[in-house]
């Protein structure tokens, strides 16, 4: 009698974690099919290099003094720092905006099909880094870095 | 649940520079509830267009390291006072919206 509760307990279980897992990936697919045009691969990266590979097939950058970017020095907090990007190359394609020193680098990209060589916004910042900019224009990757000085951090806690 | 959406223009090195403001929490998924010790759902802005005269002008796909209620910039080299841009935005979570307005710069 013992051993056939166990049978039937080891079925029940068997079949409802099967009914499970097809409502996980149920649930999963409209998530993904979703957001199809968010370079989900690229924002997950976790390198800088992995990132531009990710995004526009190719790691190789142009040191360019063309891209200039705003920000403080020293920033107080982490979470909130203003930063704004300006380019005067011709035809600008896209903006790539990373911070190196965060376990996700990609902070945001930008497709620019007719507005101008600029973008601001205001990014979290994890601890002292590396901010690189890579501008996209016909077919190089034109890159400018600052280093921006975190007293207290703004991702996690 | 509707979100507040701010816009505004101004003139800028003789470009038209658009400011958006979106009230958004922006959470990265990383944080911790420090009562509770859970971590809170990542929850922030996907995708964000620009339209300036029913033309896509900008798309900016966002991580989570943008900061809570985002303040982004754009700037129309060719825009004109009375041209009309329209701004939409997506998130993790499906919610949306949108905002229209006329440039006044």
């Amino acid at each position: 009698m013992n051993n056939l509760n166990r049978r039937k307990f080891i079925k029940g279980t068997v079949a409802s974690s099967a009914v499970l897992a097809a409502a996980a990936a149920g649930l999963l697919t409209p998530v993904s099919a979703m957001a199809a045009s968010w370079p989900k691969k690229a924002f997950s990266s976790k390198k800088v290099d992995l990132v531009l590979k990710s995004l526009y097939g190719s790691d190789q950058v142009i040191e360019s003094k063309d891209v200039k970017i705003r920000a403080p020095i020293q920033a107080e907090n982490g979470s909130v720092v203003p930063f704004s990007i300006k380019t005067t190359i011709p035809d600008p394609e896209a903006i790539t905006i990373m911070v190196t020193a965060n376990s996700m680098p990609l902070t945001a990209n930008i497709k620019l099909p007719s507005a101008g060589g600029y973008f601001s916004a205001r990014i979290k910042m994890a601890k002292t880094s590396d901010v690189q900019v890579v501008v996209q224009s016909g077919g190089k990757l034109y890159s400018s870095k600052a280093k921006i000085k975190v007293t207290v951090g703004g991702c996690g806690g | 649940m509707a979100r507040k959406m701010k816009v505004r223009t101004r003139t800028q090195d003789g470009m038209v520079e658009v400011l958006v403001l979106v009230n958004h929490p922006m959470e990265t998924g990383l944080r911790k509830d420090k009562k509770t010790k859970k971590v809170i759902p990542a929850h922030w802005i996907q995708t964000m267009n620009l339209m300036h005269n029913g033309k896509l002008a900008a798309e900016a796909n966002l991580g989570i390291a943008v900061s809570e209620d985002p303040l982004l910039g754009f700037r129309l080299p060719k825009a004109k006072n009375g041209d009309k841009i329209q701004i939409t935005w997506k998130d993790n979570k499906g919610e949306s919206g949108k905002i229209s307005a006329i440039v006044d710069a």
